[in-house]
């Protein structure tokens, strides 16, 4: 309880540097995995972390002792090199991406491990701290290697944002950018080695299996709220670094518990939360959205169900004779006329159901832009559906007046318009009768 | 294939002896052909005839095997600015998280350079041409809630955001509705009318007439260039569709196996 208390206000000077690295570290990898979502080298990134592990025992080797600037650079120079590997592979055989990525990582985490047994059956291998490196351990780190991490990171969410245009540009159409003489190769360069280094940097508190996690999954929670670049880019950041301080603040609680893993998993809440409830392109609200639309549409056909009845002279309509319109069980049916009484648009009579005056009213408009929607199609879809917002109720909104004036015309020749809820003055013209 | 119309001021583009391959397969063979200046001019040819390559090529997008290209007599690094490019609609992920007017505002990148942000002209711009193209009332959505023919004139409005002399256009038609084929005609002839030339991949060999005033038939080779109603003749049609799969075909399998 103690150690919650000091954790919350950061009475460590320690803690309080690991929390701020570990924050800034979630911002980059979320600022820079929108780009690397985007332009789909999100596996490339999880290959890159894999890849590093050999570096930092290499590292090791080339040192001597436990230096975290040169497993740093041993890791991000691995990395890179697993990176060239797959785009190797790809251009020069007929292997495609997905199994050069697997190639590469599994062949490089293999070296990696097999390097990390060698230096720990050592005398002194215990001491170098390789194991870190591959789940993540935030309290092993030292506020001087904290202060790296925090100062790459914010380098590496500068350089992203001047070039988040170009970035952006690159990964929604690549051969447009070259076409305005865009060295597009050499962006590419830059945004991989970005994703790169980023990686490197969340391999000590992370670890080498989970770090491309944060590269991802912010991200892509990120695109469930917004169709907006800026917008992905901020939100990515900002769950991120969510992400890296809530996981490496509950490892730095329970020191037993390593951060990758506590990390791993406050992204994915994030994510789940963000697939199910954004309002933009979660489930829930899509869904929502399908089931209002669904009993919209319901109720339209009972009015017109009725108006149609109306037409023919039959003021009081039977379940019997509805059910007949239309392929509605028998519950729909009650149901939607349970609805449509509620909202005061129908009521029994001695015969049946029957239209109120407000029903009558909302009846003949629903029937009147279906018809016109109906003839529309028939006669000028061709012409100009991109005008038209197939969603909308309202018809005299989205077609121009002409078109709308002239279908009117039509169908009041066919004696089939019915009156205009508010009326307009095209109507008024063309016919009289309801 | 000289222009009897074209001298050497009239030109828009030179393409001379060019010849492309991917992974050693040639795609374009000894292309020779010059683009008359301030004209709409169509390339046509079979599936895989390099159509799309022989606007990759002039743009620089691919590199040469053989031969070189020159623009308003410059090499592509003095033209750059005087390029706008049209590619493909299908080459691009409209799910991308960018509005129509975010798509137009790039058109104008290649005067701005990597760093500098776009100005309030830019932004103007970008509304003209989404206004030319009649779009300027989906600015604000996002691109994959448009339909196919909306995304073609999006696309259309980016160019036309470049301000370019010359413009390359992959298949601008394909795929679009009657109105939008329309709007795209429209502004094509506003931009012949303003002295723009327009190079576009067209599939629809009946509107060739109706549409442009030049027409390139390719088949990997060149088959003719020139004025629509010289050379867009029965028997060259057949030449550029009819023999697709014999000599040029055995002749690239020949170069393969040999390489």
């Amino acid at each position: 309880m103690n150690d919650l208390l000091r954790l919350i206000t950061l009475q460590d000077a320690t803690t309080r540097t690991v929390l701020l690295g570990a924050g800034l570290l979630g911002l980059a990898a979320g600022v820079v995995g929108t780009f690397a979502v985007l332009r789909r080298r999100a596996l490339v990134g999880d290959a890159m972390a894999h890849a590093a592990l050999p570096g930092v025992c290499l590292a090791y080797f080339v040192v001597g002792e436990r230096s975290f600037g040169a497993f740093l650079l041993g890791a991000l120079i691995a990395g890179l090199l697993g990176a060239w590997c797959i785009v190797l592979i790809r251009a020069h055989t007929r292997i495609k991406e997905d199994a050069a990525i697997g190639i590469v990582l599994a062949s490089f985490f293999g070296l990696g491990i097999a390097l990390s047994r060698i230096i720990q059956n050592r005398p002194s291998g215990n001491r170098a701290g390789l194991d870190t490196f591959i789940f993540g351990k935030a309290a092993g780190m030292t506020s001087a290697d904290t202060r790296l991490i925090g100062i790459t990171a914010v380098t590496i969410v500068a350089l992203t944002y001047l070039l988040a245009r170009e970035f952006g540009l690159l990964c929604f159409d690549r051969a447009f950018s070259a076409s305005i003489g865009r060295r597009v190769i050499l962006l590419d360069l830059i945004l991989m080695t970005l994703i790169g280094v980023c990686v490197v940097i969340g391999l000590p508190a992370v670890g080498v299996v989970m770090t491309a996690a944060l590269l991802i999954i912010p991200a892509a929670a990120a695109r469930f709220w917004t169709d907006r670049l800026w917008v992905m880019i901020l939100l990515g950041g900002l769950f991120g670094s969510l992400s890296g301080l809530l996981g490496v603040g509950v490892s730095a609680l329970a020191p037993r518990l390593a951060a990758g893993p506590v990390v791993v998993l406050v992204a994915a809440g994030i994510f789940v939360v963000s697939l199910i409830t954004a309002p933009t392109r979660g489930l829930l609200p899509a869904s929502v959205r399908r089931w209002r639309l669904r009993r919209r549409i319901i109720l339209q056909n009972l009015l017109r169900a009725m108006h149609e009845a109306n037409e023919r002279g039959e003021v009081e309509v039977t379940e019997a004779a509805l059910a007949a319109k239309r392929a509605w069980t028998t519950d729909q049916l009650a149901s939607v006329l349970a609805r449509a009484a509620r909202s005061g648009l129908v009521v029994h009579g001695p015969m049946g159901w029957r239209l109120t005056p407000r029903g009558v009213v909302e009846a003949a408009a629903v029937v009147r832009t279906h018809r016109l929607w109906e003839l529309y199609l028939i006669e000028h879809a061709a012409i100009a559906p991109d005008h038209v917002d197939r969603d909308a109720d309202q018809l005299e909104h989205i077609l121009p007046p002409d078109v709308l004036a002239r279908l009117e015309e039509q169908l009041a020749m066919r004696e089939r318009l019915p009156p205009s809820p508010h009326a307009i003055p095209v109507y008024e013209g063309s016919a009289a009768h309801g | 294939m000289i222009e009897g119309d074209a001298g050497k001021d009239g030109v828009a583009v030179e393409v001379h002896d060019v010849t492309v391959a991917y992974h050693r397969r040639p795609v374009l063979w000894d292309v020779d052909v010059l683009i008359p200046r301030g004209r709409l001019v169509a390339v046509v040819g079979p599936n895989g005839a390099g159509k799309s390559t022989l606007l990759k090529a002039i743009l620089g997008l691919v590199p040469l095997a053989s031969g070189r290209v020159e623009i308003f007599g410059h090499n592509l690094r003095g033209a750059r600015g005087l390029l706008g490019y049209v590619p493909q609609r299908e080459s691009v992920d409209w799910d991308f998280p960018v509005s129509a007017a975010d798509v137009v505002l790039m058109g104008r990148y290649g005067r701005l350079g990597w760093i500098r942000r776009p100005g309030p002209e830019d932004r103007a711009a970008a509304e003209t041409a989404l206004r030319k193209v009649g779009m300027i009332e989906f600015a604000r959505r996002q691109i994959s809630q448009l339909s196919g023919g909306q995304q073609q004139r999006v696309f259309l409005a980016r160019a036309l955001a470049q301000d370019a002399a010359l413009y390359l256009m992959d298949e601008p038609f394909a795929g679009v509705d009657a109105s939008t084929e329309r709007a795209i005609v429209d502004v094509l002839r506003e931009m012949r009318a303003a002295g723009k030339t327009v190079v576009a991949v067209h599939h629809d060999l009946q509107t060739v007439p109706e549409y442009f005033d030049h027409v390139v038939m390719l088949n990997m080779r060149l088959v003719a260039a020139g004025p629509v109603a010289d050379v867009f003749t029965r028997e060259n049609l057949l030449k550029t569709y009819g023999g697709r799969l014999t000599m040029l075909e055995a002749a690239a399998e020949a170069v393969r196996a040999g390489a």
